[in-house]
């Protein structure tokens, strides 16, 4: 028995109409222009032209706001150099993927390699490699598994954003006895977490007038930031403070915050995007700061990239060489200082 | 092909031979042993629940909390439901709401308002499972790696259309509905969607002559086409109402959070068919049915409740939340089978 067939007209109406939606839809994919992205007006490491140097720039897929700053800052700051050409990648979450374009940087002969790793341990050998050539390395952020695979090390600090967190909130609850503060975490499986956690519990051992009655841990996204906290705030009818980790996140659970019409408390991020900048300036709500984790290391890593191949040091330091490792400060952004970090704040 | 074949009667499970009297009684007191058995799972969480925190958890806010999770994903696990009824499966459903839920929130759409958020969300799952329909039902393709494509271009289409960016709603009147007062008769407007889309779910499995061709497709597909079904436009649908569920999830997401984001809907096909496992659906297909796919998110929904309460951590409470799904179904197998 042969297969009915359908009536044709029907099934050709169908796609028709299937194409007209296609058209129509099109229409509505465009985002505004993103504008200059988080560029940073601060000078450069030495303003006089050197030598004309190629770097290599390899990361990681933008596939969040962070990562996606981290890109337009090394773009933009590259063109701010008019000896600098920059050689940058399709980011890539794979590994073997990452390996491969790096080889083909290192086959390239660019003069520096800048390289964020999708996962520093395992892209370890890729970075001896490209030592080993001769072609020095400026790791930025995820940190390989030895130093001799890099020849500067950039990145943020996990547990000082715990740290500065657990203070700035220290100081506004100084004067609150029996305090409670709770921890809105991220990605629990990761170690930069756990490092932030860390650093937040130490902070507040300073403080014996606060306790941390509670913890959860979301997933870097919105949804995940908004079932959290609704879980959070419903388990906790009062407290001081919430600290949490990820602004983007911080999106999700400001809408549950809203959503359970709590404006007790107050409010740390941590990351410094744009929204929450916003927030803290307009001052109408329980976010009243951010601790920063900034995505302008990338425009710092192509200085550092640039420095390395014109064999400059870092102006305003004695030495003729960059040093190989370099923390950045995460600072605390509040109403007082946000005016100045807003040009960074990423999307 | 001597054998004459029914289409089955009951979604619960498999017609009864010709020529025999349909044992319905048989039929219903199986089907209510296993709801019942889900019931008793539920039932004894929440008397973990109630004595656990006994203040926060038995709260009215706390189930309405409960419901409103439960509803984004419940939505999902409907249409997931019907798939896996009909022997197929669906693992595009959390890239297709991640990509309605940011085609709904571009800028360009939020001009359109209310009505253009809306619209685009449903229009783009529709439109998702169209294509995936298409392809399994007139391309031949495997649902699983049908969908596995559409998996895997929906989240890349979600993230070149965000570039990664956490798109805000602004529309009012779209951010009303997720308000605290945005309540019908104290039932939040999230958890009124989900009750109608439940509802119509279970109406159209098993009052209409759609859902008897559904099951009558998953349990013999050549039997069901040599009976006068035809399978490939059933099938096409089943896609089709998949991806409609997805959008009208997408929908609620973007209520929910107030944002669109290409990350939303994370893992959400494991657990919509998680959901439907638990709930009785054979992933096999043939049979299934709404109700238990339903108990199933509540489950796992208060699971995640009372672990957030007593402020457990992700490492326990992905163990804990594993063996549950496995008691569960075990002790779903050991009722139903005592019977």
């Amino acid at each position: 028995m042969p297969e009915p067939t359908p009536v044709t007209s029907r099934r050709g109406l169908l796609l028709g109409t299937a194409a007209g939606a296609g058209i129509l839809l099109t229409g509505c994919t465009s985002n505004d222009p993103a504008g200059e992205p988080a560029a940073d007006n601060r000078p450069a490491v030495a303003d006089t032209p050197g030598k004309a140097v190629t770097i290599g720039f390899a990361g990681p897929q933008a596939d969040h706001g962070w990562l996606n700053a981290i890109n337009d800052n090394a773009k933009s700051r590259a063109k701010k150099y008019s000896d600098v050409t920059l050689e940058i990648t399709e980011g890539s979450n794979d590994t073997a993927a990452q390996i491969g374009q790096i080889e083909t940087l290192i086959n390239k002969k660019v003069d520096v390699l800048v390289i964020l790793p999708a996962d520093g341990k395992a892209l370890t050998q890729v970075g001896l490699k490209a030592m080993r050539a001769g072609i020095p390395v400026v790791n930025l952020d995820r940190i390989f598994n030895t130093p001799q695979a890099y020849r500067c090390w950039i990145g943020g600090d996990n547990y000082g954003m715990g740290l500065n967190a657990g203070h700035y909130i220290g100081g506004k609850l100084k004067d609150v006895s029996d305090a409670k503060v709770i921890e809105l975490a991220g990605l629990d499986n990761l170690e930069l977490t756990k490092q932030r956690t860390q650093g937040f519990d130490d902070a507040l051992k300073n403080y014996p007038n606060i306790r941390k009655v509670a913890r959860q841990a979301a997933e870097f996204t919105v949804e995940s930031g908004q079932a959290k906290m609704a879980q959070l705030l419903q388990a906790q009818p009062k407290f001081d403070a919430l600290w949490n980790h990820d602004d983007d996140q911080g999106v999700g659970a400001l809408r549950a915050i809203e959503q359970a019409g709590r404006d007790d408390f107050l409010m740390v991020g941590g990351a410094g995007a744009l929204a929450a900048f916003q927030a803290i300036k307009q001052d109408n709500g329980v976010l009243k700061a951010t601790v920063l984790y900034p995505p302008t290391m990338a425009a710092s890593a192509i200085d550092l990239a640039r420095a390395l191949a014109q064999a400059k040091g870092v102006s305003g330091l004695a030495e003729f060489e960059i040093p190989s490792s370099i923390t950045l400060y995460s600072a605390v952004v509040d109403k007082t200082n946000v005016d100045q970090y807003m040009p960074t704040g990423f999307k | 092909m001597t054998q004459p074949v029914s289409p089955p009667r009951d979604s619960t499970d498999q017609a009864p031979p010709a020529g025999q009297l349909p044992s319905w009684r048989t039929k219903v007191a199986r089907a209510d042993i296993r709801t019942l058995s889900l019931l008793g799972v539920l039932a004894a969480l929440i008397a973990v629940g109630g004595i656990t925190k006994p203040d926060e958890f038995l709260d009215t806010r706390n189930l309405q909390l409960v419901l409103t999770q439960a509803s984004v994903i419940g939505v999902v696990t409907v249409g997931m439901t019907f798939v896996i009824m009909s022997g197929g499966i669906d693992l595009s459903v959390g890239a297709i709401v991640a990509l309605s839920s940011v085609w709904a929130t571009t800028v360009a759409t939020q001009e359109y308002g209310f009505a253009g958020i809306l619209f685009t969300a449903v229009l783009v799952g529709v439109a998702c499972g169209l294509v995936n329909g298409l392809l399994i039902a007139y391309g031949g393709m495997v649902p699983f790696i049908a969908t596995l494509a559409m998996l895997a271009s929906a989240r890349g289409l979600a993230l070149q259309i965000t570039d990664g960016a956490t798109q805000i709603v602004t529309i009012d009147s779209v951010l009303d509905l997720g308000e605290r007062d945005a309540y019908v008769l104290g039932i939040p407007s999230l958890v009124l969607v989900f009750a109608v889309v439940t509802v119509i779910g279970w109406l159209v499995l098993n009052r209409t002559t759609f859902g008897r061709r559904t099951v009558a497709v998953g349990g013999n597909a050549e039997a069901a086409r040599l009976a006068g079904i035809d399978v490939r436009r059933q099938r096409l649908y089943l896609y089709l109402l998949s991806g409609l569920c997805c959008g009208i999830a997408a929908f609620l997401l973007i209520i929910l959070s107030g944002s669109g984001q290409n990350t939303n809907g994370n893992l959400y096909e494991l657990d919509a068919i998680a959901a439907a496992i638990i709930g009785g659906t054979l992933l096999s297909g043939g049979r299934g049915t709404i109700v238990g796919s339903v108990l199933g998110v509540l489950i796992f929904t208060t699971i995640t409740n009372i672990f957030a309460l007593n402020n457990l951590q992700s490492d326990v409470q992905q163990i804990a939340k594993g063996a549950i799904i496995v008691a569960a179904v075990l002790v779903q197998r050991r009722t139903a089978s005592t019977t």
